[in-house]
């Protein structure tokens, strides 16, 4: 795959606002962000009301997924380019899910929201509706996604990375440091795990560093481009915007999102932690 | 959410957030006299590294929840950019100031 194949430019997103089966599509946290302005013609999905499960710790299921993205008006054979605000990690984790679900064309928009805002690109109001479509999802594709037992199992053998703050990584803070500290979870890390903080593979202004510098980047730190990998954070966001960087743009072919995170890791009895830088 | 008239402050605590616990670094974007709506204001720690990053209020407000330790506060506008640095001591709440433009 090339880089083109899954990341736009922001130059390229204005050019081709209203090209035919191209659909943009804002994922944010704060669905707010989307009311007070957002690219023209893009539809919005709510991480939280749309893409989490209303009871269970879980994510849409496919039934779900279906229905949502019907709902939008997106198609089985639409290009969708997903952006949003925290330097796409919503955006990020959204597209994990559309890479989950088999969806066949979905990139993201280089330095999401901010690159856009930063560039003063154009930003507008209007509703946008578009008709209603009938998708079809694919079973969960599981050689992306990492659940707990396979992260226990990682210790020593795969490579592990903690794209945390290394703060939260030696244990110092519980939660990034725009959120509250008080935590169930315990602090610290899975043993063996390197420390890669998603930001590191970020320019200041959102967009992705280029192939060489991120290569360069995940081989200083210890990853190990023979074997397996889990990237974990705290929730599964920032971790998606490292398993993007690593799966999806270096190609790298064995890359799993433990989405269950530090929050499920640091929750469970019996396990193996580790603190300290 | 207008906040015209207003002694000057960052906006209110969430109500399950104990400053007492908490290093709160409480700040303003401002261009001039005239607070900044919608800088990315990051949060850097003492060798430089990113921690966060929030967006400023309508009131230029921003608020970050760190740890004791000498920090660096970088606002990102498309007006233009500015930093400052900031040591928290210990918990409570930290004013923090920074000038764009």
């Amino acid at each position: 795959m090339s880089r083109e194949d899954v990341l736009v430019s922001a130059a390229w997103a204005e050019e081709n606002l209203t090209a035919g089966g191209v659909v943009f599509v804002e994922v944010d946290e704060d669905a707010s962000a989307y009311d007070t302005g957002h690219i023209p013609g893009a539809v919005k999905i709510d991480w939280r009301n749309d893409l989490q499960d209303p009871v269970r710790r879980d994510f849409v299921d496919r039934a779900g997924f279906e229905k949502l993205l019907s709902a939008r008006g997106i198609g089985n054979d639409d290009t969708v380019i997903l952006y949003g605000g925290n330097n796409n990690w919503f955006a990020a984790y959204a597209y994990w899910y559309f890479k989950l679900y088999g969806h066949r064309s979905v990139k993201l928009l280089d330095g999401g929201r901010k690159k856009w805002e930063l560039d003063g690109r154009p930003l507008d109001a209007d509703a946008v509706t578009r008709e209603e479509t009938t998708y079809t999802a694919q079973e969960q594709d599981l050689s992306l996604r990492a659940f707990r037992q396979e992260a226990v199992d990682a210790i020593n053998t795969k490579n592990l990375v903690d794209v945390r703050s290394p703060d939260e990584f030696s244990g110092k803070l519980a939660a990034p440091a725009h959120l509250p500290q008080e935590q169930a979870q315990v602090k610290g890390h899975i043993p063996t795990a390197i420390n890669v903080p998603w930001s590191k593979a970020a320019n200041e202004d959102g967009t992705f560093k280029s192939n060489d510098e991120l290569r360069e980047l995940y081989k200083d730190a210890g990853l190990d481009e023979g074997k397996a990998t889990i990237a974990y954070c705290r929730i599964g966001e920032r971790s998606s915007h490292t398993w993007f960087a690593l799966h999806e743009l270096l190609d790298y072919s064995d890359v799993k999102n433990y989405d269950g995170s530090w929050t499920e890791y640091g929750s469970l009895v019996g396990v193996p932690v580790e603190v300290g830088a | 959410m207008s906040s015209c008239g207003a002694p000057e402050q960052g906006i209110a605590l969430p109500a399950n957030v104990d400053a007492g616990k908490e290093v709160v670094l409480d700040g303003k974007v401002t261009s001039g006299d005239t607070p900044v709506e919608g800088a990315f204001v990051r949060l850097l720690d003492a060798s430089g590294e990113f921690t966060a990053e929030v967006v400023s209020s309508a009131g230029g407000d921003f608020r970050f929840f760190a740890a004791p330790g000498e920090w660096t506060v970088r606002a990102l506008h498309r007006s233009g950019n500015g930093e400052v640095k900031v040591s928290a001591d210990g918990p409570g709440l930290h004013k923090v100031a920074v000038s764009v433009g």
